[in-house]
This record gives C-alpha cells, sequence and structure tokens, in this order.
C-alpha cells in the first residue's frame, strides 16, 4: 500500500486545482500580509516540488511577475489617486485640479502611510489568490482535466484541444510566410497590402489543415452516437430545461431578500438535481471510454482535504478573531499574528510530502533535441 | 472486400465526372496499388472506400460502393470507423491529440473499447511498428517518418479489415519511405489486412503487389496484375521503362529481376556516356557558414561556390540543414558566421529587395508567396516589385510553362504550374543564382519531365540553380554536381555519377542494375541509338 502510494504519477489535475482554490478562498478571506504570503510561500512550495518539465509547469514564474506587477500597481494607485485617508502623512506631492466633471477623483496631493498599506495589503491579496491559480495551472495538466470532463461535454471538449493546438501551427505560418514575403522583397509596401500578402495565405494554410483534420476525425470515428430513442431525446430536452428554471428562480430568489423563502434554497436544490439528471441522460448517448483516465485515489484525498483545511481553518478562525486576519489600518502598527490560522495555512504545504512525485520526463527527452538538429 | 459498381462521382457545376462507371471488386487481404497522373482522380477514388467521398467533400456519387457488405450511402464515414482506417499525405494534418500513445488510443476510444482491450492493443501497436519508445513523445517533435508510422499506428489500433493510404510517403525522405513501405510490406504479410494504396514510388510496393488500379483520367479506371498494367501504362517507375526499352519479357518489377536479365544489356552498350563536367564563371562564394538556431546547429561551417551554367543538387534527409543552408545564402535567413558573395556583395547585408536581384529562392511551401487573385494579378505585381518592365513576368511564364489562362486563380493551377508562376514571379528579379527548395515535392513524372525542362533553361541563360531534393531519379536527370549534407555538414560533393552511382542509397534504379555510369533511362537510349549507328 505505502510502496504504491509514492509510485511515481500524475496526480488527477482536479484534485489540485481544488486544493489550489481552497488557497485562493484562504487568501481571499485575509488582508493580514504574514498570512498571505505564507500562502505564496505554500503554493511556491509545493509547485518545486511536485511539478513536471512540461510547459505549463515551467510557466508558474509568469504567475509570480504577474503578482509582482499586482502589488506595485496597486500601491503607485494609491500614490497617485489620492490616499490621504489617516493621519500619518509620508509625502506631500502638489495636487493637479481636476474640472467639476471629474469631481471624487484626486491627482496627487498628500500620501498617508495608512492608505499605502492598504495598497499593499489589497495588493497582496490579488496576488496570493493569482498565485494560487497558477500553481494550479503549473500542477495540473490542462488537457488532462479537458478529458476528465462529463461524457455530455465530451465535444465541447475535443473541441477546445484542437482549438489550443490551432495556436502554435497559426504562430508557425504566420512566421514562414512572413519569411517567404521577404523572398519577394515585399517590405517596402504599403501596410495595407502586406498584411493582405500575409493573412491570405496563412488563412488559406489553415482552411486547409482543419479541413484535413475534420476529415482525418470523421474517418476515425469522432462524433460516433449511440442510437437514441425519440423518446428518450425529449425525457433529457425537458430534463435540462426544467432544471435549468429551476436554477434561475433559485438563483434570484437566493439573492432577493423579498421572495417568499421556500423559492429560494428548495427550489434552487431541486433545479440542480434536475438539471443533473438530464446531464447524466445526455451523457449516456455518448459510447466513448477513456484510454488510461485519471483515477481518483487515497493521494488525490488528501491533497484535496489538505486544500479545504486551509480554507475551512480561515473561515472558523475569522469568526473567532477577525482583526487578526484584518489588520487594522486605522491605528498604525505591526500586523499581528495568532497561531491558529497560520498552523491552518500550514496544512496547505502536506502535499508536497503527502503526494506522490510527478512521472519523471519521457526516457526519449534527450532525443528531442538531437531530432531537431539531425 | 470492397465493391465498387457503376460508379461515377462528379463536383457539381463541373462538366467532366471525375470518375465514371467505375466497377471494381477487391478481395480479402489483397494489396492492390492505386496509380496514375496528379488530380487524374486517385484521392476521389481512394475517397469513397469510406464514404468520404461524396459525404464530406461534396458532390454527386451514382451507382454503389460497399465495404464488407455495407453501403456507404446508408452512413456517414464515422460508422466505417471499425472497418476501414484511413492514412493522407501528412500525418501532422491528421493528428487530434498530442502525444504517440493517446494518438495510438484515439480511435478505439470514439468506438468504446474496454479500457484493457484498449491497453492491450496500444502495447502491441508500439511493438508491431517498432515505435515502443517514443510512447511518450509529442507528435509534433517526431521526424516524418515517425509521425507517418504513428499514423499508421493509429488507424490499425482498431483493427480495421481494409487499410486505405493515400501516397503516405510523399513527404518522407528516401530512408523513411522506405521504413514506412517496408513496415506496410510486413503488415500485409502478417495481419492479412486489405490494402489500398496510392504510391508514386511504385517500385517499392510493385513486387508485393496484388493488382493495378489504374486511373487514366478523364474518369477511366483499368485495372489488372502488375506486369500486365505496367507493360503499357504512361506512369512507369525507370526500372519498367528501361525493361520496356530493352523488350525484356516478363518485364522487370524489382532492381532484382531486371538485374538477372540484363547481362545482355550491358554486353550492348558501349562505352558510357561521356560527361563534360561546365565550369562557368563563378557566380556565389560562400565559406564557413553557420547557421544555428539556440543550441541546435543547422548548418555547421559549408563551403560552397556556384558556377554559371551548372545545376548543383543538395541532397541528405529531413533535417541536415539543406533549407537553412539555401535561405542563408539568399540573405533571408539567419546566418551567423561564414562569407557570401555575390558578384562581390553580400547578400545578407542588402534588403530584400535587392537580395532578390543577386539571388532568388522558391521555398518549399512555393504558395504562400501567391497572395492575389488571378495569374495576371501576380505577374503585374512582381514586375511593380523587381522595377522590371511590364509583362516580364508574364514572359517568363510563358517560357516556363505555356498558355496558362491569366484569369485563373493561382490557387487552381496544378502543382507545377504553380511552381512554374512561382519561379517566374522570382526570375522577374533578373537573378543570376536561382535556388529551388523541394521543388518535385507533390510532382507526378510528366510534371518532374517539365520541371526538369524549365531547369535546363535556366542554365541555358547562365544562371546558376540549386536544387534541394530527395527525388535521386530528378538528381539524376538533371543535375550537374551533387553535395549530401549530414547533420549541417557537407559529406560529398562532386559530379553526379560519381556521387549517386557510388552509394547505395542514393543509387538510381538504373545504376543499381546496368552499373555505376548509367543514371537514367534517357543515357541507356542515346547509348543504343550511338550502338545501332
Amino acid at each position: 500500500m505505502r510502496a504504491t502510494y509514492f509510485l511515481p504519477r500524475d496526480l488527477h489535475p482536479a484534485a489540485w486545482w481544488l486544493w489550489a482554490l481552497g488557497l485562493a478562498v484562504a487568501a481571499s478571506r485575509t488582508t493580514n500580509p504574514w498570512l498571505l504570503l505564507t500562502i505564496i510561500a505554500v503554493a511556491g512550495y509545493v509547485v518545486a516540488a511536485r511539478r513536471g518539465a512540461a510547459p505549463w509547469a515551467l510557466a508558474f514564474r509568469m504567475y509570480l511577475y504577474l503578482a509582482g506587477c499586482i502589488v506595485c500597481l496597486r500601491v503607485f494607485f494609491r500614490l497617485v489617486f489620492g490616499g490621504a485617508e489617516g493621519t500619518t502623512i509620508l509625502l506631500r506631492l502638489p495636487e493637479i485640479p481636476l474640472p467639476a466633471w471629474a469631481a471624487g477623483i484626486r491627482l496627487f496631493g498628500a500620501v498617508s502611510a495608512e492608505s499605502l498599506l492598504g495598497g499593499l495589503y489589497d495588493g497582496l491579496r490579488l496576488a496570493a489568490v493569482v498565485v494560487c491559480l497558477g500553481a494550479a495551472n503549473a500542477l495540473a495538466n490542462p488537457k488532462r482535466l479537458l478529458k476528465a470532463m462529463p461524457p455530455a461535454l465530451y465535444e465541447m471538449g475535443t473541441a477546445v484541444v484542437v482549438a489550443l493546438s490551432v495556436f502554435p501551427q497559426l504562430a508557425e505560418s504566420v512566421l514562414r510566410v512572413r519569411r517567404a514575403r521577404k523572398l519577394r522583397g515585399g517590405a517596402n509596401h504599403r501596410r495595407l497590402r502586406a498584411l493582405h500578402a500575409i493573412v491570405i495565405p496563412v488563412l488559406e494554410d489553415a482552411l486547409d489543415r482543419s479541413l484535413r483534420l475534420a476529415a482525418s476525425m470523421d474517418s476515425r470515428g469522432y462524433g460516433r452516437a449511440a442510437l437514441v430513442r425519440p423518446r428518450q431525446r425529449v425525457a433529457t430536452g425537458v430534463l435540462m430545461v426544467l432544471g435549468l428554471i429551476g436554477v434561475c428562480v433559485g438563483g434570484y430568489a437566493t439573492l432577493d431578500g423579498s421572495t417568499p423563502r421556500l423559492l429560494a434554497g428548495p427550489v434552487l436544490v431541486l433545479g440542480v438535481v434536475v438539471g443533473l439528471l438530464g446531464f447524466h441522460l445526455a451523457g449516456r448517448r455518448v459510447q466513448r471510454t477513456r484510454y488510461r483516465p485519471d483515477r481518483w485515489r487515497p493521494p488525490e484525498v488528501v491533497v484535496v482535504l489538505s486544500g479545504v483545511g486551509v480554507a475551512v481553518t480561515l473561515f472558523a478562525t475569522s469568526t473567532v478573531d477577525p482583526t487578526n486576519l484584518n489588520p487594522s489600518l486605522l491605528t498604525l502598527s505591526w500586523p499581528a499574528l495568532s497561531w491558529p490560522p497560520l498552523v491552518g495555512v500550514l496544512l496547505g504545504v502536506l502535499p508536497a510530502w503527502l503526494s506522490p512525485p510527478p512521472a519523471p520526463p519521457h526516457a526519449g527527452a534527450g532525443h528531442d533535441a538531437e531530432e531537431v538538429s539531425a | 472486400m470492397i465493391e465498387l459498381r457503376q460508379v461515377t462521382f462528379w463536383y457539381h457545376g463541373q462538366p467532366e465526372p471525375v470518375l465514371s462507371d467505375v466497377n471494381l471488386s477487391i478481395g480479402e487481404g489483397e494489396l492492390v496499388l492505386v496509380a496514375g497522373r496528379t488530380g487524374a482522380g486517385k484521392s476521389t477514388l481512394l475517397g469513397t472506400v469510406n464514404g468520404l467521398v461524396p459525404h464530406f467533400t461534396g458532390g454527386h456519387l451514382d451507382g454503389a460502393v460497399a465495404v464488407a457488405g455495407v453501403l456507404t450511402r446508408s452512413r456517414p464515414p464515422r460508422e466505417f470507423a471499425h472497418l476501414v482506417g484511413v492514412v493522407g499525405q501528412d500525418p501532422l494534418a491528421g493528428f487530434v491529440t498530442d502525444t504517440v500513445e493517446e494518438e495510438l488510443a484515439y480511435g478505439m476510444e470514439q468506438l468504446g473499447l474496454p479500457p484493457q482491450v484498449m491497453r492491450r492493443r496500444v502495447e502491441e501497436t508500439l511493438d508491431l511498428l517498432g515505435i515502443a519508445d517514443l510512447r511518450r513523445r509529442a507528435l509534433r517533435g517526431l521526424s516524418g517518418g515517425q509521425q507517418q508510422r504513428v499514423a499508421i499506428g493509429s488507424v490499425l489500433t482498431t483493427h480495421p479489415r481494409v487499410l486505405v493510404l493515400d501516397e503516405p510517403t510523399s513527404a518522407l525522405d528516401p530512408t523513411a519511405a522506405e521504413d514506412v513501405l517496408a513496415t506496410l510490406a510486413r503488415l500485409v504479410q502478417d495481419l492479412g489486412t486489405t490494402v489500398l494504396m496510392a504510391e508514386h514510388r511504385m517500385e517499392r510496393v510493385v513486387p508485393f503487389a496484388d493488382r493495378v488500379v489504374y486511373v487514366a483520367g478523364g474518369g477511366r479506371v483499368v485495372d489488372g496484375s502488375p506486369s500486365a498494367m505496367l507493360r503499357d501504362m504512361p506512369v512507369a517507375p525507370p526500372i519498367v521503362e528501361l525493361g520496356r526499352l530493352a523488350g525484356w519479357e516478363p518485364l522487370p518489377l524489382s532492381v532484382r529481376d531486371a538485374r538477372r536479365l540484363a547481362a545482355g544489356l550491358r554486353a550492348d552498350l558501349g562505352a558510357p556516356p561521356p560527361r563534360p563536367v561546365p565550369t562557368g564563371e563563378t557566380l556565389l562564394t560562400s565559406s564557413d557558414v553557420v547557421v544555428r538556431y539556440g543550441a541546435t546547429v543547422a548548418v555547421r561551417g559549408v563551403d560552397l561556390d556556384l558556377h554559371a551554367g551548372t545545376v548543383l543538387a543538395l541532397m541528405g534527409r529531413n533535417g541536415s540543414g539543406k533549407s537553412s543552408l539555401l535561405w542563408a545564402l539568399q540573405g533571408s535567413g539567419p546566418r551567423q558566421g561564414g562569407t557570401v558573395r555575390v558578384g562581390g556583395v553580400d547578400p545578407g547585408q542588402r534588403s530584400s529587395a535587392q537580395a532578390r536581384t543577386l539571388v532568388g529562392l522558391v521555398p518549399q511551401t512555393a504558395s504562400d508567396l501567391l497572395y492575389l487573385e488571378t495569374v495576371a494579378d501576380e505577374c503585374a505585381a512582381a514586375d511593380a516589385e523587381s522595377g522590371a518592365a511590364t509583362g516580364t513576368c508574364r514572359t517568363l511564364l510563358d517560357r516556363l510553362a505555356p498558355g496558362i489562362d491569366p484569369a485563373r486563380h493561382p490557387r487552381d493551377l496544378s502543382e507545377g504550374q504553380r511552381l512554374a508562376l512561382v519561379l517566374a514571379v522570382q526570375l522577374a528579379a533578373a537573378p543570376r543564382v536561382v535556388l529551388l527548395d523541394e521543388p518535385t515535392r507533390g510532382l507526378d513524372y510528366t510534371a518532374k519531365h517539365a520541371l526538369a525542362g524549365m531547369i535546363r533553361t535556366l542554365t541555358g541563360e547562365g544562371r546558376a540553380v540549386v536544387v534541394a531534393t530527395h527525388d535521386v531519379e530528378f538528381v539524376a536527370a538533371v543535375a550537374d554536381r551533387v553535395v549530401v549534407m549530414a547533420e549541417g555538414e557537407v559529406v560529398s560533393d562532386g559530379p553526379t555519377a560519381e556521387v549517386l552511382g557510388g552509394s547505395p542509397a542514393f543509387a538510381p534504379q538504373v545504376a543499381k542494375v546496368l552499373g555505376a555510369d548509367w543514371l537514367t533511362v534517357e543515357d541507356v537510349r542515346t547509348a543504343l541509338a550511338e550502338v545501332a549507328r
């Protein structure tokens, strides 16, 4: 049991997403910089320990840069659009007077430490959420996530996969055609004409390719459907529509306090149930199987529990002691940190040890480079 | 297994049917070679087998096509996925997933096979095709031959009873093509699958084909045993042409057969034809050319001189640096080191408009250069671009390929005509050095003949021509000098007869039969005429 638990493999992508969403929810509950930095550190550590060598895994750095930018922007905006709340004025910039129609907006002027700090905390919170999503993206193979979709959405999933593979191809043809344009000496043309010269061959190429792909998919059995009796088709449709109506009415009633409560919770639940039933029936029409599907095994459960654990602790502790999660900005002081939320957030780092390592890159990794140069 | 009864097919609005009144009956386990000129309707004939024609392509089909007793009229192509496997020319265009293993499983997933069966068949197919070490590789990173083998594997996993292949080796270098064809030969022996295959390297398939179907154009289709059909088919491999010339009976279908019959002919032939090496003035000199993309080195210090009035053939497997070298010589491509001089000028230092007056390049996908709606517009644009007198491009085009309707859309031209148009566009700038990157791709024997004529016209005007190609027979017919590249370096450089004749991989068929001094059927014909006189 222990031996198979830690065998290298890729976890179910949904497990990583649930874990990351747990962390993100936790981050959105607090503005305490210590907690937020801990969350970022936890996400970063798990990514470093458990990501593979695929391109999407290497994109985590981009999310970190983005998070940094968010923090800087938030602080910068406080500087530009006035930050005079509070009493500790750090800086007095000349204020630029604005016309009457822009009342309520201030450019420059006095800048207080409180408002800068507010910007920093706010930015940090958003940054932590972004880093959590980045971690999910780095740890879970996006294509496998699409494959794990319910059967009723199968066709849509395939369409997305095909669409994703089109972009690198388009970029390739644009490069090729631009190179070819140079052969005709076409650099010194009017802009519109040059664009025409690139767009036409690229579109021709893309259309050609998609037609050939469609022919190939058709002849390989894409879209083969099981025979569906008309009555069953009608039942599926009716269930889906009823479910949708239920969800709409229930959702509206939940948000609008003046409608009878009977229309809120119960109708919403009923709508979801009926809709799911229709969804399931629709899925039965698709008669296909999956090659080596991702299985839900104990490590997946552990990963999800750790993420959910983080979110739950922060919800629980905020009702006890909200001041620790949202440090006061009225009186300047070092934000305090209490043990319970910190320990809660640290739960999130468990997958770094309690999940199996990713499958090693294929044996032929060295080959790729050889192939290109050969 | 496959029945075609009185099949007539035409596209709407076309006066001529593509297929007319075709009757064909193919039994279980047969291997049938489909031959014919480009555009004669081979692909259409193959497409009718699983109903892609007319369900997918449109058009009108009369008559009946049945596979294993199921009429294609009654069901869409996807309902034939378990009966018919289709492999096209460009494997990359047909891939749905992105790794080898998933691609092999894709068809089975669509058929809803149980997971254990899928797992087992994927493993079996990986071994059958010898691609087990590629299983986790990304499809885009594979070489052409590997991709084509994966494409064949991906249709084999559903255990189809019929395999339809439309020119599966046309995009591959000779070695990769041999690989794929050898794999197919083994499959036919081992699995007993019925195979219907269009293939222009006929000589490789003919020895184990049970039947040849010739699509004659104008909708006519004739079929018969390989030796009977090849006797008077206009498209034939050189070995068959040699057999016809020498009057051998029965007609040899493989090099082995021909060599046994050739003793008499060898004695009749006198001295081998003289091959003067034309030495014109040097038009382009280059030394130590280096091209690299990041860490991968495409060209490692190549020295090359091009002389007026000569044709140089550049050979080597896919990815050996041929294209990178051509682009670097033209000046539009990257070049990290070395010098290139054309008349004392480095084309890489000049603007692209000036560079093309020095060196003209026709790239691999020639149609990338065309973007206007008619041939006349393209010609006018070419004249304007190169500052030539109005009508220059059209005159050039008429000399290369006479009689192209100026109002036609460039896309509607045949491959050969389109190549001529692009060549004319490039020649409008009057470069004295002309580089052609894989011009023979997709051309049939007749179109290649026409291309050889165009190239002779160019050298006759005192230009230097470089042709990068895999086509050994074409090189034997046109080139004066051959350079073979491997891993970015020149591995052999010399007169055509020396380089081609002496190499087992590059020897043309006639050389394999008669010895290294004889390269083409044309050589033999002239020599026989000499002897007769």
